[in-house]
């Protein structure tokens, strides 16, 4: 392993292709009618992601943004659309809020010239830092290294982040406000007196719109 | 269930891997089929290899799925077909209606019509479904004729239903041993099963009046008289 | 960018890599693909010979000698059958769902080492199609990419039971990833590193060396209990089992297409087996005599009578126990695979840091496993018990 990458055909050709992977699957992501298909276009474009990864010889994120983004938080996404039905197409022919397509225009090229300025015109980023990892367990430890050490405070206020989600989720997810146990039985009598009554109202539950889903 | 009870699960699962296997080889051996089995029907004929058959329609007037088509002729004089004035000139039987009910056996008085016991045959074609006398008649050596898409096996065509009722002795001791009418499948007559009364011997009789004597031996309730 | 610094890198340019290793890594790959193919054929007819064997009954014995020709037999059916593509079914989406299936569990084999090394015209080869250095990593991914395959099936068809089926199957796959992924990570712990190469040279020394005996067990039948979960295998295939809902994601799906699941999942069971043999096993490690042929070829037999023994397993886990329930499914995975993974892989960190090996492990394992054990038997107890429990959820218990 060089100290410098020397830029080889097998490279440049992953990069070209995996450059145009990315790009495509974003504009994907962006055009495309069926959320559905947005979140398979963000999948590709995270493949490709991956690849640069592998390519600029960081395995072990490539592997990990495989594991966590496209096979965990995507599919999270896709649980999202899938089950709340909203995977129905939409057309883009007309915005809701109008005046929404010039103003995006003009802010991406507002964008690309604070890029550009700000990058004084070098096309490549990143040159020369690549490559000392020493391979990819190397890549493991220069990763735990810094995680533990310089990055440590990073680390533990977005793994408390991480908890305070998962434990607010559980909490909102609960069912509402529980019955004692006399009440239960309270009612589980009322119940059976009306339906002796021969009203049969409190039996039946209002059905609701049910959501296809499909 | 504890937390070990998989584990008799596994044991058990693993043993029965050495026990015997109780699936029977299907087609390679078919079970025995019953006495009076049900199958195919056979028209039958006499050993000087008349046809038994008649032309009388019996059957076709019995069958409750309505699918024997009977047509009689007069049997030429200088080469009679069966025994008899008439002879069944067309005879079809339509194996897609019949329901295999032998009412067509028990309604013949010659005996022409048994049914064997083969019962797998499965045509492909609609056409094929519909027996004509040719396929349904015994040939010259008393066989059934054995249609491509038949399977025949040892055994269907001897004890047939027609035969089995034939000479069922219904209890008595001293009809054993005689047919009440031949209807056997094929040629001539076959020996009756010895041992299908369950009477004892001393109370066979030759008499052919049979009925009146053994009937004083059967219970009020069975419909007998007690003397 | 001239052509020459283009070119000055390059390894097949400069002859460094002759046409030889490249031929040498095609050969492994498509060796290691008809390998696969050959045992899936064989794997299928297998499962369905030893379990009629366990239920006192035949198998398929017409087709071919044993009924071996039975899955070419039944490959050949699906390829004659006709390929439906319901109406209301996203097209682009029900075409690509088969084969987000099918190429994980094809890639996912090229870690695996199947033998030791060989030398090769000069050239010295493992016998593995690819060895990259965070190699388990890699069928970790490739886990994660085959829930697409599920889930995208049973949205596309565009009916009720298959989503549901789907969304199951891809809820439980992504909570058991979860487990496997610490009872992997388990194993590098102990051996220092990703590669699979390296994981079963650190358990080759001797039959204590396997991550089975070191890791005292635990993690082994976590990462079984994981992977047969992973797999949709029964105990936990409710969401293909034909009494469940109809055929769960892949009830739309006919001819070639529901083939490429069938192979999938099947081509997945092998893979995860071998995994196992790789990861806690010791993979080909074995006894092995030093003539020059038997060199190489009995850690191959080593390991292929390994992988066997857990594909028989596999099928004797299916013929032994009951489909588990959904819930009871979601409860094992969340609530004993991961605390248990999660315990034992601290436990572990810590004799590591320790410096504590041999029987202290095992005999701690069991202390911590009774211990677990008793706690989990207490839960279930309190849980069923409405008068203990403090739960709500006591509708259907």
């Amino acid at each position: 392993m060089t100290g410098v990458l020397a830029v080889t055909v097998p490279d440049l050709a992953t990069f070209v292709v995996a450059g145009a992977v990315v790009l495509a699957s974003a504009i994907g992501v962006v055009v495309a009618r069926n959320p559905v298909h947005s979140a398979l276009f963000l999948v590709a474009t995270l493949f490709g992601v991956a690849v640069l990864f592998v390519e600029q010889q960081a395995e072990f994120l490539a592997a990990v943004q495989v594991i966590v983004y496209a096979g965990a938080i995507v599919v999270l996404f896709l649980f999202v659309i899938m089950l709340l039905g909203v995977d129905r197409p939409e057309g883009l022919a007309r915005d809701p809020l109008r005046g929404q397509r010039p103003l995006g225009a003009v802010l991406v090229l507002v964008s690309l010239a604070e890029i550009l300025a700000l990058a004084r015109l070098h096309w490549a980023t990143g040159h020369g830092t690549a490559g000392s990892t020493g391979g990819a367990s190397g890549n493991v430890a220069a990763l735990g290294r810094s995680v533990f050490t310089a990055y440590l405070l990073p680390f533990e206020i977005t793994s408390a982040l991480l908890i305070i989600a998962v434990v607010g989720a559980v909490v909102l997810a609960r069912r509402p406000h529980r019955v004692s146990q006399q009440q239960y039985g309270a009612r589980d009598e009322r119940m059976v007196a009306t339906e002796r009554s021969g009203t049969g109202r409190s039996g039946t539950e209002p059905s609701g719109t049910g959501r296809s889903g499909t | 269930m504890g937390m070990l009870d998989p584990l008799k699960g596994f044991k058990l699962t693993f043993k029965q891997i050495f026990e015997p296997r109780v699936t029977s080889p299907y087609p390679v051996r078919k079970r025995p089929k019953p006495a009076r089995f049900h199958g195919r029907h056979v028209l039958n004929r006499y050993e000087d290899g008349m046809e038994k058959c008649i032309g009388c329609e019996l059957c076709a007037g019995v069958c409750p799925a309505d699918c024997i088509y009977v047509r009689g002729a007069d049997n030429p004089a200088d080469a009679p077909v069966s025994p008899g004035e008439r002879y069944g000139f067309v005879y079809e039987i339509n194996y897609l209606r019949c329901i295999h009910c032998d009412l067509c056996v028990e309604a013949c008085p010659t005996g022409a019509i048994t049914e064997s016991k083969m019962f797998e045959f499965s045509f492909t074609d609609r056409n094929d479904a519909i027996y004509t006398k040719a396929e349904l008649v015994v040939d010259d050596d008393g066989e059934p004729r054995h249609q491509p898409w038949e399977d025949w096996r040892e055994g269907d065509d001897a004890l047939t239903s027609g035969w089995m009722r034939a000479t069922s002795p219904s209890g008595m001791a001293a009809a054993e041993g005689r047919a009440q009418w031949s209807a056997d499948l094929g040629y001539g007559r076959r020996a009756p099963e010895k041992g299908q009364s369950d009477l004892p011997e001393a109370d066979a009789t030759e008499d052919l009046s049979v009925r009146k004597v053994a009937a004083s031996k059967i219970p009020r309730r069975l419909g007998g008289r007690v003397r | 960018m001239t052509p020459a610094l283009l070119v000055s890198g390059d390894p097949v340019a400069l002859g460094r890599a002759t046409i030889v290793v490249v031929a040498i890594v095609v050969v492994k790959a498509l060796l290691a693909f008809g390998m696969l193919m050959t045992a899936v054929a064989l794997m299928i007819w297998f499962e369905r010979k030893l379990i009629s064997d366990m239920q006192n009954r035949v198998g398929p014995n017409r087709a071919g000698p044993f009924g071996l020709l039975q899955t070419m037999a039944d490959g050949i059916k699906l390829m004659f059958k006709e390929d439906l593509l319901p109406e209301g079914a996203d097209r682009a989406t029900f075409r690509l769902a088969p084969f987000l299936s099918t190429v994980p569990a094809f890639l996912s084999f090229a870690i695996v080492p199947v033998g030791g090394v060989v030398h090769l015209f000069g050239y010295t080869t493992e016998l593995q199609v690819a060895d990259p250095p965070i190699g388990i990593l890699f069928l970790l991914a490739m886990s994660g990419v085959a829930v697409y395959g599920l889930m995208l099936a049973g949205w596309s068809s565009g009916s009720k039971y298959p989503l549901l089926g789907s969304v199951r199957a891809s809820a439980q796959m992504v909570s058991y990833e979860a487990a496997m992924g610490l009872s992997v990570a388990a194993v590098v712990l102990v051996t220092g590193s990703l590669s699979t190469r390296a994981i079963v040279q650190a358990q080759a020394a001797h039959i204590w060396d396997w991550n089975l005996v070191r890791l005292a067990v635990i993690p082994f039948v976590i990462f079984l209990a994981a992977a047969t979960a992973e797999l949709n295998r029964p105990p936990f295939d409710l969401v293909e089992g034909d009494s469940e809902l109809v055929g769960g994601f892949n009830t739309e799906y006919s001819s070639m297409r529901f083939g490429l699941f069938y192979l999938a999942e099947f081509m997945s069971t092998i893979t995860m087996s071998a995994v196992i043999v790789t990861l806690f096993l010791g993979g080909p490690d074995g006894p092995v005599i030093h003539l020059p042929l038997l060199n190489w070829l009995m850690p191959i037999g080593w390991f292929f009578l390994k992988t066997l023994a857990f594909l028989f397993f596999y099928v004797w886990l299916r013929a032994a126990l009951p489909r588990l329930r959904y819930d009871q499914l979601m409860d094992l995975g969340w609530k004993v695979l991961i605390p248990a993974a999660l315990g034992w892989l601290i436990v572990i960190a810590g004799f590591r840091v320790g410096r504590v090996t041999g029987l202290v492990t095992f005999a701690v394992a069991i202390v911590v496993g009774a211990g677990m054990a008793r706690a989990f038997a207490v839960g279930q107890v309190r849980n069923r018990d409405p008068a203990t429990s403090s739960s709500t959820s006591g509708d259907f218990r």
